[in-house]
Order: structure tokens, then C-alpha cells, then sequence
């Protein structure tokens, strides 16, 4: 019978797809965050194109500075890729120095946010409240800033360990699962820029 | 008590946080069924008084079904399936120690354990419970009361827990099977879960999503789904994003239950074992494109209703698959009538009339006329009540011996099996017809309309046997919660069954296996030809 066993058949078979529980699990995690930004982008695109008016771009938002808020998060992301690979060769100056820059460019990232959405509520008088594109612009922005806010703590509570040099060449996944999360965050970023701001 | 307290309460163990999810939907079913009794009662003698709550009044009865629905789908059918079940038996079935992240798994415990707290405060909050149906449409549910914010915090915490469940099944399923154990050997249970946690990891974080714009709706006046500048039925759409996912949610962990039920009861291998596995992934996988088939009446456009039409009706393809293989798998087996196995006899047979009812439904021309009828309120308990609750016991008396290692009595069980199958038809059968002729879902007194008034000799068959039904679930509360204490004591492997689990000591003890099991054969060696038993362990060479 085709099911009965064979010699091959009892070898380990823990990890078939290479990756360990945790980095497998951060990966099932992104897919779930990939549907919950799927589902806040589809209500968006369904919103915004069944809506009779819309404000073309750059008459409320501020593009430039908003673009170099993304250049800001892009750096950041670079900056997390060095730290992944300073770690890699059991670099501990250079895993510091990158875990702080990627903390830095989040700080930024975030404080530059909050600029804009104090401008934008108190001089352009754009509120969630009350009109469509103030409640798709500030909800869409605002989870993804939640979730920038959530990255930053842990890539400061990184910074932290690798300073009482937690972070070994044998030992640093921790440095791999936040910088996948990470990289997310950014590409996420990359599409509302595009869909909020650009479009 | 510190080591009570680490054993039953803040417990790492899979098999007791599965036992913790049981115990708390036994209660939210105890609380869900009398509120099903509390309709019975108004719709069989509208305005009339009730023992203990008085006469219902209208504001009341939206509660009442609104929590009823609430409670039975998220705190007791995917509580049961997805807590109880896939906790209990994935790590079991697969042969592992036990999940692959035992503290995630204690923390979606206790966030469903706070969701369940938050869900039942908000009775108490201005304005009652939510009441605007368990679907919470909009704009009614943006202008309700404050219960209804509290339900939508309840059901986002609730989300997160579900989340996190299926990050661990799925990790441990990939990761954790022991030696031996191919994807292909693995039993049907474990595939159902496999591709239930999927479908909750895709499904769920859209709910969220889609509950959260309605929070903000509702506390920072944000208009997402507010008519006129937002889209009331962009909320429909959300909504059915997941929830049309997550009746497969609730459904597919049963059909797994059902598969190994059916070929140990029958003495037979499993048939179609590789259609079955396809059939459910296409099952999960069609089940993302058809949700707008809960919407032709919102106005939707005929042609995009006929593609979704079409793709709802594809799914009694794969279904069909799988009822041909359960009776593939009965035909000719040497069938032991245990009370298991009639459950899981009867999850199939109550489930092909749910799943038909299901294409009547889909029928868009058809599906105006029935739309917010009985006849929908049949369709959800045909699938829920003859489907998932029939697996649900199913599950409870095959796997209760591992669970507590005691033997649940067969007679009581089999006394249980035979009320609850016949008042449970008699209760929901009657409603397909009831809901032909017109009767509305939700219609708090009925009796207000004349073309409904000649319903009531059906009305009353409804309730009386819906009591009946209540009241015939005390034979099983007796035989399961008595025999916690008085059981006959539970041998290994009482049923003669090939999986993992029954290979060690009833109850299983504390990180399953002391050796790591290997695995040489797939779940079904049963009747084999020339064998000296009529089975043979997974993990005999």
C-alpha cells in the first residue's frame, strides 16, 4: 500500500521550510497585517471613488515635506538592513551605532507626523471628524503611525540590549524578526504616500 | 495553590488552555441558548410574560437576538473550534510536546477570557447590550447606544486572541510534526485546523480593520460608514469579508472531526484522503470571493451579483466532494453506532441540507424574496447547529477519555444523540417553511401582520420543541460533568484508533510524549488485509 513506510520516511522533519518558529511566525503575523491594511485600503479606494469630490493632490497635504518624512523612513530602513548585517559579523559598535540611527530616523519620522497633523488641524482646519477625506487621511495615516510608534520601541529596546551587548554573531534574531517588521511598516508607508498624497 | 493556580488558571499547557476555551463557551452556551428560549417565548406568545424577565419589550428583543447571535457564533461555536479543538488536539495529533509558543498561547486565552468580560459588561452599559443585530449594519449601529462600542471592543480584542491562536497552530503544525509525520499523513483534523488558522489569519485582521472604522465612527465622529458623506454598505462589505470566511471558521475544524470519526467508527481508511485535503483548501479559497452573496439586497449591481452568484455555487462542488467521501467512507465498513460516531452521522446528513438550503440562497433572484426570512435563519442553523454543533459533540465524546481519562456513559450519550436530533429538526425545519411564507427574521411581533397570522400552529411547533431542545441537553451536561468524578476509568485507546494521541496514558499527561513518536504510517490502516488487528498505530514500523 502506498502509505506503508520506508527508510526515508523517519527522518526529522522540523523547519521543512528552512525558517525557525519565530521568524515563521513573524512572517504569519505580516500576513495578517498585510489583510488589516488590505482592509483599510480597499474602504479608501471604495470611499474615495464612490465620493463626488475629492481635492486634487497638494491642495490640503504638504508633499515635499511629507517626501522627506518618507526619504526619513527609507533611511531607516536601510540603517536596520546595517544593523542586521553588523550583527550578522558580531560587530557590536556598528550594531549600536545602527540600532540608535534606525531609532533616530523613526523619532523623526513620528515628530515630523505630528508637525503636520498639527498644522493640518489647527490652520487648514482638516479634522477627522465631519468630512470624508479628513477621516480617510487621518485614520489611514494614524494606524500606520501606531504601528511606526510600536516599531520604534522596540528598535529602541533593541538599541538597549545591544548596548549590554545582548546581540552575539550567533545570536541576534531578535535584530532579524524587528527588521522584518520593520521593512513592513516602511512598505506600507510606500503605498499610502503614493495612494494618500500622490494620487 | 500557587501550583492550582499555574495548573488551571494561568496555564501554558495546550490541552488545559483547550479545556479552559471549553468550559467558558459551555457557559456562553448555557447564557446564548436562553436567550434562543427568550425569542421562542415572544414569537410563540408575543407580549406575554416570561418567567423571571417579564413581559419582553421591543428594545429587549433586539438584544436578545442580537446577543444570542453574538455569543453563539464568536464566544461558542469558534470558541469551541479554534480554542478548544485546535488547541487539544494539534500538538496531540501531530505528536508534538506541545505548541510552538506555549506563552502566546496562555495570552489568547486570556484575551478572549477579557473580550468574553467586556462582551457581557456592556449589558450593563446606558442603553442595554448592543441590538443591532450580530451583523451591527450601518448607519443603525453608528447611532446606537454605547453597548454597541463595547461589543466592538469586545470583538477586536477577541480578533487579536483569534490572531494569535493561529499564529501558533500554524507554526506548530509547519514546524513542530514529529518524524514521519508528512503534510500527507497528517490526520483530517489537523488539516482542517491547518487551513481554519489560515482562514482566520486572512479573515480576522479585515474584521478588525472594518470594527475599528466603525469605533471611530462612533467616539471621534470619523464618517466612514455614515450616509450621505461616508457608505453605509461599504460596512457590509467589510463585514461579509470576513464573516462569509468565517462560517467556513466555524465549520471546516467539524468536517475534520467528522473524517476521523467516521473511519474509526466504520473500521475503514478514509475516503478520497488527498480530494478531501483539496476539497477543503478550495472550500477556504472560494470562500474569500463570494461575500457580496449576503448583499443582493442592497441595490448591488446584477452582473457583479452574477459573478458572485457563480462563484457561491461553485463551492457545493468541493463541498459535494467531501459528503461523497464521507459516504464513500461509510459504505461497506463494519459501523459501530457509538455516540460519537451517530453525531458525526448526523453532521454530515444535517449539514447536505444546510449546504442546499445554502444554494437556494445563492441564487440571487431567488435570494430577494428569501432574504432576512426564516428561511436564512433555517440556512445559519442547519450549517451552525446541524453542522458545527453535531462535530462539536462529535469531537466531545471521542475525544473526552483523552481529555479527562474517563469514559463518558454511551447509553446517556446515545439518549442525548436521539432528543437532540429530532427536536432539533423539529425546531429548524419548520422555519424553511415559516420563512417561504414570508415570516421576517428579526419581526418582534409577528402577529401584528395578517398574512402571518396563519403561521402560528408552525410558531408554536418552533418553540415548544426549541424547549424541548434546551431542556435535552441535560443529559449531556449530566454525563459530561458527573463523569469528570464518577467515569469509568479511560484505557489508552479505547476506541482502537490509529492517531497519535491514544498511544499514551488517558489523560495525556503533561507534554504528551515522553519519547518523540515516529511516525510510519499514515492516520487510516484500518481492515488492512493481513494484519492480526483490524488497526495499526501510526506509529508501529
Amino acid at each position: 500500500m502506498s502509505h506503508a513506510a520506508t527508510a526515508s520516511d523517519v527522518k526529522g522533519l522540523s523547519h521543512p521550510l528552512g525558517v525557525n518558529n519565530a521568524k515563521l511566525c513573524m512572517w504569519l503575523f505580516l500576513c495578517s497585517e498585510v489583510m488589516f491594511f488590505a482592509g483599510l485600503i480597499g474602504s479608501y479606494i471604495v470611499l474615495r471613488l464612490g465620493s463626488l469630490t475629492w481635492p486634487t493632490p497638494g491642495e490640503i497635504l504638504n508633499i515635499p515635506l511629507t517626501g522627506v518624512n518618507t526619504f526619513i523612513l527609507i533611511c531607516s530602513s536601510v540603517t536596520m538592513v546595517k544593523a542586521f548585517a553588523w550583527a550578522h559579523m558580531g560587530n557590536q559598535t556598528k550594531i549600536k551605532r545602527h540600532l540608535f540611527l534606525t531609532f533616530l530616523f523613526g523619532v523623526i519620522f513620528l515628530s515630523i507626523q505630528a508637525i503636520e497633523y498639527y498644522k493640518l488641524y489647527h490652520h487648514h482646519g482638516l479634522h477627522p471628524s465631519g468630512n470624508l477625506y479628513g477621516t480617510c487621511f487621518y485614520i489611514l495615516t494614524g494606524f500606520h503611525g501606531c504601528h511606526v510608534l510600536g516599531g520604534v520601541i522596540a528598535v529602541f529596546v533593541l538599541w538597549i540590549r545591544s548596548l549590554l551587548g545582548h546581540f552575539t554573531k550567533g545570536r541576534h534574531a531578535p535584530v532579524e524578526l524587528v527588521g522584518l517588521y520593520w521593512h513592513f511598516v516602511d512598505l506600507v508607508w510606500i503605498i499610502l504616500f503614493t495612494i494618500v498624497y500622490l494620487i | 495553590m500557587k501550583s492550582f493556580m499555574h495548573k488551571y488558571v494561568f496555564s501554558t499547557d495546550h490541552k488545559m488552555i483547550g479545556l479552559q476555551f471549553l468550559f467558558t463557551a459551555f457557559l456562553f452556551m448555557l447564557f446564548g441558548g436562553l436567550l434562543a428560549m427568550a425569542i421562542r417565548w415572544q414569537l410563540a406568545w408575543p407580549g406575554t410574560k416570561l418567567p423571571v424577565l417579564g413581559v419582553i419589550m421591543p428594545e429587549t428583543y433586539n438584544v436578545i437576538f442580537t446577543m444570542h447571535g453574538t455569543f453563539m457564533i464568536f464566544f461558542v461555536v469558534i470558541a469551541i473550534m479554534v480554542g478548544a479543538f485546535a488547541n487539544f488536539t494539534v500538538p496531540l495529533l501531530i505528536g508534538a510536546h506541545d505548541m510552538a509558543f506555549p506563552k502566546i498561547n496562555m495570552a489568547s486565552y486570556w484575551l478572549f477570557f477579557i473580550s468574553c468580560v467586556i462582551m457581557l459588561a456592556s449589558f450593563f452599559a446606558p442603553g442595554g447590550a448592543a441590538a443591532t443585530g450580530w451583523t451591527a449594519y450601518a448607519p443603525v449601529s453608528v447611532k446606537a447606544p454605547m453597548g454597541q462600542s463595547l461589543w466592538l471592543i469586545s470583538l477586536i480584542v477577541l480578533g487579536v486572541s483569534s490572531i494569535l491562536g493561529s499564529l501558533n497552530y500554524l507554526t506548530t503544525i509547519v514546524n513542530l510534526r514529529a518524524p514521519g509525520m508528512h503534510f500527507f499523513r497528517m490526520p483530517m483534523t489537523v488539516w482542517a485546523i491547518f487551513i481554519t488558522a489560515i482562514l482566520v489569519l486572512l479573515a480576522t485582521p479585515v474584521l478588525t480593520a472594518a470594527l475599528a472604522m466603525l469605533l471611530l465612527d462612533r467616539v471621534l465622529d470619523t464618517t466612514f460608514f455614515l450616509a450621505g458623506t461616508g457608505q453605509p454598505v461599504l460596512w457590509q462589505h467589510v463585514f461579509w469579508f470576513y464573516s462569509h470566511p468565517a462560517v467556513y471558521i466555524m465549520i471546516l475544524p467539524a468536517m475534520g472531526i467528522a473524517s476521523d470519526v467516521l473511519s474509526v467508527f466504520s473500521r475503514k481508511p478514509l475516503f478520497g484522503y488527498h480530494a478531501m485535503v483539496y476539497a477543503l483548501s478550495a472550500i477556504a479559497g472560494l470562500g474569500f470571493i463570494v461575500w457580496a452573496h449576503h448583499m443582493f439586497a442592497t441595490g448591488l449591481n446584477p452582473t457583479l451579483g452574477t459573478t458572485f452568484m457563480v462563484a457561491t455555487m461553485f463551492i457545493a462542488v468541493p463541498t459535494g466532494v467531501k459528503i461523497f467521501n464521507w459516504l464513500g467512507t461509510l459504505w461497506g465498513g463494519s459501523i459501530h453506532f457509538s455516540s460519537a460516531m451517530l453525531n458525526a452521522i448526523a453532521f454530515v446528513s444535517m449539514f447536505v441540507i444546510g449546504g442546499l438550503s445554502g444554494v437556494f440562497l445563492a441564487a440571487a433572484s431567488l435570494d430577494i424574496y428569501l432574504h432576512d426570512t426564516y428561511f436564512v435563519v433555517a440556512h445559519i442553523h442547519y450549517v451552525l447547529f446541524g453542522g458545527s454543533l453535531f462535530g462539536i459533540f462529535a469531537g466531545i465524546y471521542y475525544w473526552y477519555p483523552k481529555m479527562f481519562g474517563r469514559m463518558m456513559n454511551e447509553k446517556l450519550g446515545k439518549i442525548h444523540f436521539w432528543l437532540t436530533f429530532v427536536f432539533y429538526n423539529l425546531t429548524f425545519f419548520p422555519m424553511h417553511i415559516i420563512g417561504i411564507h414570508g415570516m421576517p427574521r428579526r419581526f418582534y411581533d409577528y402577529k401584528q401582520y395578517e398574512f402571518l397570522r396563519g403561521l402560528e400552529p408552525l410558531q408554536l411547533l418552533i418553540s415548544i420543541s426549541a424547549f424541548a431542545l434546551f431542556i435535552c441537553q441535560l443529559p449531556f451536561v449530566y454525563n459530561f460533568f458527573v463523569n469528570l468524578f464518577v467515569g469509568k476509568k479511560a484505557p489508552n485507546n479505547p476506541w482502537q484508533a490509529n492517531t497519535l494521541e491514544w498511544t499514551i496514558p488517558s489523560p495525556a499527561p503533561h507534554l504528551n510524549y515522553a519519547k518523540v513518536p515516529i511516525v510510519y504510517r499514515w492516520p487510516y490502516e484500518y481492515s488492512l488485509p493481513h494484519a492480526k488487528e483490524d488497526w495499526l498505530a501510526q506509529d508501529q514500523p
